[in-house]
């Protein structure tokens, strides 16, 4: 589904990634950690194409197409979801009205009718029980003076609105207690199927105890650095990143 | 930083699509301003003799005033001699009713979107409509007449009712007002005329639609609303102008009279041309709008999105006279490219526990300026007057500007005067956000926008609330910072 090929990106000059290679397959959920400054963040950012990013080398293919050609919109009609670690606030637009200019556009793109105001309401009904949100939630502005939880909960939410094809979730559980964390990630598991892909940028292995990955990378100087199983980030959790930043640094070559 | 000047280059905004013009036979006064323009005016409107004197004392009065240069406004000043004070479209006799009104004028409206057929109106609203110096035509009359209600143009109120003309022109923005208000007394040529009886509530919208199509006109009309004691009404306002490369003068006035337990409230949606992306041509839209809560428990509440116009000039204000009075203003101004606006109101507390709102949200882009200025003002005797002002600015790249100037004037000290402001970007943060949503750019501004001005947008009446956001929408395209 998607595969990240030496993929290099910078900002101002900066080189954040440098050399990232990654296979997703659909069904799959793929774990990506690492210490702070690794480069976890800017991956999230430059697959969803955020501007301030360039991507220097690479090449991105999603679905049979070079993801890094589309606009951000685009990818997001494409499929391509991202949770954001600080959702925005809009002020004025309520989560029903940005969800349904947003379903509507991204089913315009692929060549489906918009749904009537009817419609949209009974899918948004049974997506609300799915990720256990409140309708008055929604009926507020977009995120404005939202707990930090309730951002995280509106973001999945959003993502089951949406039905992407690739989740990527930004440190979905910094802020999050731990009732808001099992919300949050039963919603997210709820939303697993054979066709789609997760990929869970985070910095704790905590969330991984809800989120079970296929597999775990660490991200270091801007390169994934080690691969593994879901084992990999208990072993992390136990003894820190500072094994994995020796073997790096003792073997790297300049 | 560059990108971002680089797509404000890049996009133009998308062309002012009311620019056409259309010819048809007019009747028009010379070129110039003097008395016996004015005089002439009077003539062809076969006017009374005091309206006559009213408008000669008016134009004394003008010749010694100057322009205002007060405002943060910037602008070539016009040459008042070059103008023409009276265009009219030719019409071979006065027309009775909807009916009789030429066929090729109706047509101008139903391009701008505006039937004038009462079968095919579907809304509640009844219009009045102007094209450049007088009213071509008012819909349902009659059935308003049934309940008393008068609304009809400025022209025909004179002749027909002539007493409340008389008691009411004037009363509120009197002759010697300001510069504009008295060149606009001295020349005014037409407008709507309204007047709901006691106790009676205005069963549909009442609205005006002014088009100015003549070039080298100026149009100045006045608009004379009176609801007596416990009556209510709904006033709309709308309107638009060719595209041409010249700047067109717009002086109008609006004055509203609300008796004892009687509620206006005014709507504008104004549209005028605004200029070229280069700031060519335009409207200058120099208008003065008062009301007067003039018995106790009054209501006058004024709405405005005002989104055309080269430079703009306007300040709709509430005098508070009566006891527990109530004035409000809430307005969106947006500005784009060279557009200028200075724009907000004068809250005016004379009456004991009197209290007003402003809400006012201005939005910025390409290289225009928009500043907001409001009075507020709380006479000696007004105990416990309150006021709540709320001043918003949104700029959108980082070649406009936003200004705010408060006044607040206190005599009373039982009074209670709040004021918040901020100035906020539509932040690429936020577009993005959209964007991986699915919503592509312009479309996320919009939104955004719609947002921030929703407050605003949800005093209109619907139908004007749709219309308000397309403009607003329209008016922002490809300024995306």
């Amino acid at each position: 589904m998607l595969s990240i090929k030496n993929l290099h990106a910078s900002i101002e000059g900066t080189p954040i990634l440098r050399g990232i290679n990654l296979e997703v397959k659909a069904g799959e959920v793929h774990a990506i950690m690492g210490p702070n400054g690794s480069g976890k963040s800017t991956l999230a950012s430059v697959l969803a194409g955020r501007e301030e990013y360039d991507v220097t080398e690479g090449e991105v293919i999603f679905q049979g197409k070079e993801l890094l050609e589309l606009s951000p919109e685009d990818r997001a009609r494409e499929g391509v979801f991202l949770a954001f670690q600080y959702p925005i606030e809009i002020p004025g637009v309520s989560t029903t009205n940005f969800l349904r200019t947003a379903l509507n556009q991204v089913r315009e793109y692929r060549g489906l009718e918009p749904l009537d105001a009817v419609k949209f309401l009974s899918l948004m009904k049974e997506k609300m029980a799915l990720v256990e949100i409140d309708q008055k939630l929604l009926s507020r502005s977009l995120n404005e003076g939202f707990s930090g939880g309730e951002k995280k909960r509106n973001e999945i939410f959003q993502m089951a609105m949406l039905e992407p094809v690739l989740s990527i979730l930004d440190e979905t559980d910094s802020g999050l207690d731990i009732d808001a964390l099992r919300i949050v990630s039963n919603g997210v598991n709820k939303l697993k199927s054979e066709k789609t892909a997760t990929i869970v940028v985070t910095h704790y292995q905590r969330l991984l105890d809800y989120i079970v990955p296929d597999f775990v990378h660490v991200l270091y100087k801007g390169r994934i650095v080690k691969s593994g199983t879901k084992e990999l980030a208990l072993e992390l959790e136990e003894k820190g990143y500072d094994w994995i930043k020796e073997e790096v640094d003792s073997t790297a070559t300049v | 930083m560059s990108k971002d000047n680089q797509i404000l280059e890049d996009l133009n905004s998308k062309e002012y699509e009311h620019g056409w013009s259309v010819n048809f036979e007019t009747d028009e006064a010379p070129l110039g301003l003097n008395e016996d323009i004015i005089r002439w005016i009077s003539t062809k409107k076969e006017e009374p003799t005091w309206l006559l004197e009213w408008r000669l004392k008016a134009f004394k009065t003008w010749q010694a005033m100057k322009e205002p240069e007060w405002a943060n406004v910037h602008y070539a000043k016009m040459d008042l001699q070059a103008l023409r004070y009276y265009s009219a479209p030719k019409q071979s006799k006065k027309p009775k009713n909807i009916n009789e009104v030429d066929p090729e004028l109706i047509a101008i409206y139903e391009r701008l979107g505006i039937s004038l057929n009462e079968q095919k109106r579907l809304q509640g609203i009844a219009i009045d409509v102007v094209l450049d110096s007088v009213s071509v035509a008012t819909t349902f009359k009659e059935t308003l007449g049934k309940l008393g209600i008068i609304f009809c143009s400025f022209s025909e109120a004179v002749k027909e009712h002539p007493e409340l003309i008389q008691k009411y022109l004037g009363s509120v923005v009197p002759m010697t007002d300001n510069y504009y208000a008295a060149l606009n007394a001295a020349v005014f040529s037409d407008g709507s005329f309204c007047y709901i009886p006691k106790g009676v509530r205005c069963p549909m919208e009442l609205s005006t639609y002014f088009r100015i199509n003549a070039a080298n006109t100026g149009q100045f009309e006045r608009t004379l609303i009176v609801a007596d004691d416990s009556s209510y009404v709904s006033y709309l306002e709308g309107c638009t102008a060719p595209q041409r490369d010249e700047n067109q003068l717009h002086a109008a006035v609006v004055e509203i009279y609300a008796g004892a337990h009687a509620e206006v409230k005014y709507s504008t949606v104004q549209n005028w041309f605004p200029g070229d992306k280069d700031g060519k041509g335009g409207i200058f839209n120099f208008v003065t709008k008062r009301g007067i809560c003039a018995g106790d428990h009054s209501k006058i509440s004024w709405t405005q999105v005002e989104t055309g116009s080269a430079v703009t000039w306007k300040y709709p204000s509430c005098i508070l006279k009566g006891d527990y009075s109530i004035g409000e203003f809430y307005s969106v101004a947006v500005t784009n490219n060279y557009q200028q606006a200075d724009t907000g109101t004068k809250m005016i507390h004379i009456g004991k526990n009197t209290k007003s709102r402003i809400v006012s949200k201005g939005i910025s882009a390409g290289k225009s300026q928009n500043s907001y200025r409001g009075q507020v003002q709380v006479m000696k005797r007004a105990h416990n007057a309150r006021n709540f002002s709320q001043c918003d600015s949104l700029l959108m790249g980082d070649q406009c500007g936003a200004h705010t100037f408060p006044y607040i004037d206190i005599a009373n000290p039982s009074a209670k005067v709040e004021h918040e402001a901020t100035t906020s970007k539509i932040g690429e943060d936020q577009i993005f956000y959209c964007n991986q949503r699915g919503i592509a750019t312009e479309d996320a501004v919009a939104l955004i926008v719609n947002g921030y001005a929703k407050e605003v947008l949800n005093q209109l009446p619907m139908e004007f609330a749709v219309e308000a956001q397309k403009l607003l929408a329209l008016t922002l395209e490809g300024s995306v910072g």
